[in-house]
């Protein structure tokens, strides 16, 4: 029989942790996906050379590594006496983190509207806003979704990274717990486990989303 | 002399094939026609052995195309297929496209091969050409230069599986064209087509496929002029 | 009004250190790389081959590669493997873990770019006399390169940017190792980090506009 020291106790501290992970994922996604909505839609319509300058900002959030952003979120943070507590610095890092890469995924979708199907919109007397609201976001919507969710499963998986800032989030708990139990193995399983359960459904159906409207059926 | 005995071949429940006996001699011309669905594009890929048959035999110069042990990589380099679809592999020019195999398969120096397929492509109206991607041309120009590139391994016999289908109108006739010069030249071709003023052209014999069977095969003037068998009266009314 | 002053003279007089570590971040990444490749090659095979076995197992590693966070498979390199009594070093572990993550995303990135060829391609060079072997190597993969070459050279700047974690399990000879060493030193921890950032950045960009100039020479149609 397998035999382990993990108690009860220790898989709610694994579960607060998971819980810690979706709570950081949830609000950078949702204000990481408005700004990149903004800055996605303000690209197209600045075209190419007036918004370089924005391109270029979201351009380093994509180069420079997570972990490097975060260390430099708290310095900042700090030097400007914010006093922000590591939940909020996180939070802030990522979404910016996420609006960077759901900005280029917005701007996709709109380019992947044809030019024509926005004219015959605006020939029937459509508003700028009407013809974004009823016709482009639709489109857009549905090749940039798959995108959206591979995204989003991105920013849970890198949301480990926070635990350098001293959350403790999924990774994190795992790591205390192998560190007082020694059974890295056996506690890092779990873990991954976990990561895997929240992930692998949403992937595949982001997979089969992408199949299904795919513009070549 | 390409010999069809009694060939029958299915696809899972659907048999498209019920027993198609054809002999097609050195230098002959036989065009086969048909609605879709008639089976005869699979007698072609059957003849050169890239879909087996379920029983029958084909023979060409007496090597059984189907039997186990025959060499198919050097039987199919004396049988060129061309097809609709022209398949011209977008990652080399026109004339390593047409180069590539008789270096590869055939083993010939770099040299020879860029003679031959020089030769070809010129022959085909290409010459101006060489040096261009196949997606930088027509429709028409690609399927000219497939047919240079089947060309360029010096097949005994020549087939063609609906070669213009896929074309644009305008662009159907120069494809056409380098088909009867082929003809006149004394290639031994097989062209299934749904272009009957070719057929009546250039064929030596005409056959009709209906339902995956032979239903009639005569010369143009016979098969044109006087169809026996009902179907191909049906047919030949129906494309008029 | 910041009520801080920056000490930028002592960031740059560590930068000779600082572009030592970046050599490593780089040996590190272009090693995964090649490791990464091998094994997505070999996984790709086994998922073609047919074998229940032999797929099964590829198709695992590529779903938990991608399924779970890359600090976590270099968690699993380093912690992990200690319960076998195997004890690897950050520089290994961050390799393993790093390489672990390439072959998978890598892997899946093959059998994207080999659906992209049409059967009938291999169909064509069948039809001129090509062995199946000829037929795959001269017009099958040839066209597969280029389809999966922009998404592998990401790839490449995801390990760059993925090799930053080492410090997490106390690699200091890298770019991020030797940073935070610096930052413990003198906790000037904005200039140190932001003069790295710009590090990373130009990498990552040199990298980029690297695999475009090869892209160019590579594929002229």
């Amino acid at each position: 029989m397998f035999d382990t020291a993990l108690t009860w106790s220790d898989l709610a501290f694994l579960a607060q942790g998971a819980a810690m992970t979706l709570a950081v994922t949830a609000v950078s996604v949702t204000a990481g996906t408005v700004l990149g909505i903004v800055f996605g839609v303000l690209r197209v319509q600045l075209g190419a050379i007036w918004s370089a300058p924005l391109t270029f900002v979201l351009d380093v959030f994509r180069s420079v590594p997570l972990l490097i952003q975060l260390v430099l979120g708290n310095a900042l943070q700090s030097i400007a006496k914010l006093g922000w507590a590591p939940f909020t610095t996180s939070c802030v890092v990522l979404s910016l983190y996420t609006a960077a890469y759901c900005s280029e995924i917005i701007r996709g979708g709109i380019d992947a509207v044809p030019a024509t199907t926005r004219r015959a919109a605006r020939s029937l007397g459509m508003t700028w806003w009407q013809d974004m609201r009823y016709i482009v976001a639709p489109l857009a919507t549905r090749v940039s979704l798959p995108a959206w969710i591979g995204l989003t499963l991105g920013v849970m998986k890198d949301s480990a990274l926070v635990l350098w800032l001293g959350l403790i989030e999924l990774l994190r708990a795992s790591q205390i717990l192998v560190t007082r139990l020694q059974e890295p193995l056996f506690i890092l399983l779990i873990c991954g486990v976990i990561y895997f359960v929240i992930s692998f459904p949403i992937a595949r159906l982001g997979g089969y989303l992408e199949r299904r409207w795919s513009p070549n059926d | 002399m390409i010999e069809i005995k009694n060939v029958r071949k299915s696809f899972n429940a659907l048999e498209v094939l019920k027993g198609i006996n054809l002999t097609v001699n050195k230098g002959e011309v036989v065009t086969i026609i048909g609605g879709s669905g008639s089976g005869k594009s699979t007698l072609l890929t059957c003849i050169n052995g890239l879909e087996p048959i379920n029983s029958g035999q084909i023979t060409i110069d007496g090597t059984d195309v189907h039997a186990k042990g025959t060499d198919l990589n050097k039987l199919r380099r004396k049988v060129g297929i061309v097809f609709q679809q022209w398949n011209a592999f977008p990652h080399l020019t026109v004339l390593e496209n047409v180069m590539l195999a008789p270096r590869k398969v055939l083993g010939l120096a770099k040299e020879k091969a860029e003679e031959i397929a020089v030769k070809q492509l010129t022959h085909v109206g290409l010459r101006e050409k060489l040096s261009v991607y196949p997606n930088r041309m027509s429709g028409g120009q690609q399927q000219r230069m497939a047919i240079a590139r089947a060309l360029a391994m010096s097949p005994e016999y020549m087939l063609f599986d609906e070669v213009t289908s896929a074309l644009d109108p305008m662009l159907v006739g120069e494809v056409l064209d380098t088909l009867k010069m082929l003809a006149e030249e004394g290639m031994t071709m097989i062209c299934v087509t749904h272009e009957m003023a070719f057929a009546r052209d250039v064929s030596d014999r005409v056959a009709f496929f209906h339902h995956g069977v032979m239903a009639e095969i005569g010369t143009p003037d016979q098969l044109f002029g006087a169809p026996q068998h009902p179907d191909t009266q049906a047919f030949l009314a129906s494309v008029r | 009004m910041l009520n801080y002053t920056f000490h930028w003279n002592q960031a740059f007089k560590a930068l000779p250190q600082m572009l030592d570590g970046a050599v490593v971040t780089l040996q590190i990444a272009l090693l995964s790389m090649v490791l990464g490749l091998a094994i997505a090659l070999a996984l790709t095979a086994f998922r073609l081959s047919g074998n229940r076995i032999l797929s099964g197992f590829a198709t695992s590693w590529v779903e938990v590669a991608r399924n779970t966070p890359a600090l976590f498979q270099i968690y699993m390199a380093h912690f992990g493997l200690g319960n076998f009594g195997i004890h690897l070093s950050p520089y290994t572990a961050l390799l393993i873990g790093i390489a672990f993550n390439n072959a998978g995303y890598l892997a899946e990135n093959f059998r994207g770019a080999l659906k992209a060829i049409p059967d009938t391609q291999a169909r064509a060079g069948r039809s001129l006399g090509m062995t199946p072997i000829q037929a795959f190597r001269l017009i099958v993969l040839p066209q597969m390169l280029r389809v999966a070459f922009l998404p592998a050279t990401n790839q490449m700047v995801w390990a760059i940017l993925m090799t930053s974690l080492g410090v997490t399990v106390g690699m200091n000879t890298d770019l991020a190792g030797i940073t935070q060493e610096l930052n413990a030193r003198s906790f000037r921890t904005f200039e140190f980090f932001a003069l790295a950032a710009v590090i990373y950045y130009i990498i990552a960009k040199l990298v980029t506009l690297a695999a475009r100039l090869v892209a160019a020479r590579m594929f002229k149609y």
